[in-house]
């Protein structure tokens, strides 16, 4: 026999993950179509109306279509990096979920170094660009991967640097440790300056404009997946928006107090907080030029990172002399 | 009991999938999917390290390793000439040498494994990030100094070498 707490432990957690996907699968849908109503309203226009009340059923349907497509591979594609590249990039943004707190007792596990285990398991994401770059076997898509690969190394720097000085004044890396520590004064009002090098380099991260040269469409098609059509093509699509979710979590745990507010219930202030970030990100999307291939690495080599630096100099300075 | 059994059977499984795709990473010709199975093997490092409570240390070997050694091997890969080429020579004529070297170290490790006996089991605490800390800052800052200015003279010399119109 089996020992029962085993099974039952097992159950849980296949339950749990159910849950997430779940939730990931609803949010991103929203996420889409918000961002379609969002740019269409920034450029005078009024997006999708057709499906649903002001086009709010458009997703489903798109997904419906993506769903029946033909499932296109080259004749120069390698098949089996082709086929599993969606795979990885889609698995490294789904498991930060396991660490993210939704309220206080909405967590999946609270594990003592979750800030880290975000950090670790979602840098393998690039892995699945780089996969889905050279297994494309098309020059386009090749250079997509590099660029993305590049910028991805380069923006995880600063990005990781910017989160230090949090982790210094809390002494923890548990998510719930860090939100319960910004009980009276959110850590945004002690960092600002941690919070704008995370927020840019986060943009950076995920790709969007006005860092997408990865998929820079006037230069490379669509970048890394040009050849990905269909099915494929949407878990590609998935993975950028829960990535997204993912940075703004990041975000509203360290700088904006997590789930803490008064008057609503836990969830409701963490998921308002985690989509105004998102809002930002979209909003940012849709107002600003695309940088050249060598400002973005200027950028964050020459600005942020030194910037980032500065600044854990200074906090390690001031916590320090408060001593 | 049960759990006992799946405990060993997942160690076993664990440390399979390192020592199938080290060989592969080694024997594939295909230079694009070696770097892929060295991808898995260190995963299956991570997973050790998690199977012995070394949480941390897991999760830096996936920040580092995959998160970043393998991202700058595969991006080198990228960067040679006929990458589109499937027939990519990864092999060179120094077998003999690199079997020295390899079998060498192979025969220090057994031997330190035979030398090394406990009596007891070591007993396997989750050690807290603030006593890494600690131990790297005091008990250990020599060695890690010594790491750090290894590691800006690798950057220095990374410089120097990509500006040569310096």
């Amino acid at each position: 026999m089996m020992d029962l707490p085993f099974i039952l432990n097992f159950l849980l957690m296949c339950a749990k993950a159910a849950g997430l996907l779940g939730f990931v699968s609803i949010s991103v849908m929203f996420l889409i179509w918000w961002e379609r109503k969002i740019s269409a309203h920034i450029q005078s226009r009024l997006g999708p109306m057709i499906v649903g009340w002001h086009g709010a059923l458009q997703t489903i349907a798109d997904t419906l279509k993506l769903l029946l497509k033909e499932n296109i591979v080259c004749r120069e594609a390698d098949k089996l990096t082709f086929w599993l590249a969606p795979l990885v990039v889609f698995v490294a943004s789904f498991l930060p979920f396991v660490a993210i707190p939704f309220s206080k007792n909405l967590i999946a596990q609270d594990l003592p170094l979750g800030l880290l285990y975000i950090l670790a398991v979602s840098s393998v994401g690039v892995i699945g660009i780089f996969m889905a770059g050279w297994g494309s076997g098309n020059k386009y898509s090749l250079l997509g991967g590099m660029r993305t690969a590049a910028q991805i190394i380069s923006y995880e720097i600063p990005l990781v640097l910017s989160i230090l000085p949090i982790v210094m004044m809390t002494g923890s890396l548990s998510m719930n440790t860090i939100i319960g520590a910004q009980k009276n004064v959110w850590f945004i009002c002690y960092q600002p300056i941690a919070f704008l090098i995370y927020f840019i380099s986060a943009i950076a991260e995920v790709n969007r404009a006005p860092f997408d040269i990865a998929e820079a469409e006037s230069e490379l098609v669509a970048g890394f997946h040009t050849e990905y059509s269909g099915m494929k093509f949407s878990m590609f699509f998935l993975a950028e928006y829960t990535n997204m979710f993912v940075v703004s979590v990041i975000a509203t745990t360290l700088f904006l107090g997590g789930w803490q507010g008064p008057l609503l219930p836990g969830i409701a202030w963490f998921l308002l907080k985690v989509y105004f970030l998102i809002f930002v990100m979209m909003w940012i999307r849709w107002t600003f030029p695309r940088l050249r291939v060598d400002q973005l690495m200027d950028f964050a080599w020459k600005f942020l990172m030194p910037l980032a630096f500065l600044n854990i100099l200074v906090t390690a300075l001031v916590m320090a002399l408060i001593k | 009991m049960w759990s006992n059994y799946i405990a060993t059977s997942l160690f076993y499984g664990i440390a399979g999938v390192i020592v199938i795709f080290s060989i592969l990473s080694v024997t594939l010709k295909n230079i694009f999917y070696s770097a892929l199975s060295l991808i898995v093997a260190l995963l299956g490092i991570a997973a050790i390290y998690i199977y012995l409570n070394a949480e941390f240390l897991a999760l830096i070997q996936i920040l580092i390793y995959i998160g970043a050694i393998m991202t700058l091997i595969i991006f080198g890969i990228m960067l040679t000439l006929k990458i589109s080429d499937k027939t990519l020579q990864q092999h060179n004529k120094q077998q003999g040498l690199s079997f020295l070297v390899s079998g060498a170290l192979a025969a220090i490790l057994i031997l330190i494994f035979i030398r090394f006996k406990t009596t007891e089991a070591v007993s396997l605490k989750a050690v807290s990030l603030a006593d890494i800390g600690k131990e790297l800052l005091t008990t250990y800052a020599l060695p890690f100094e010594v790491i750090s200015i290894i590691l800006l003279a690798a950057l220095i010399g990374a410089v120097v070498i990509s500006s040569k119109d310096m």
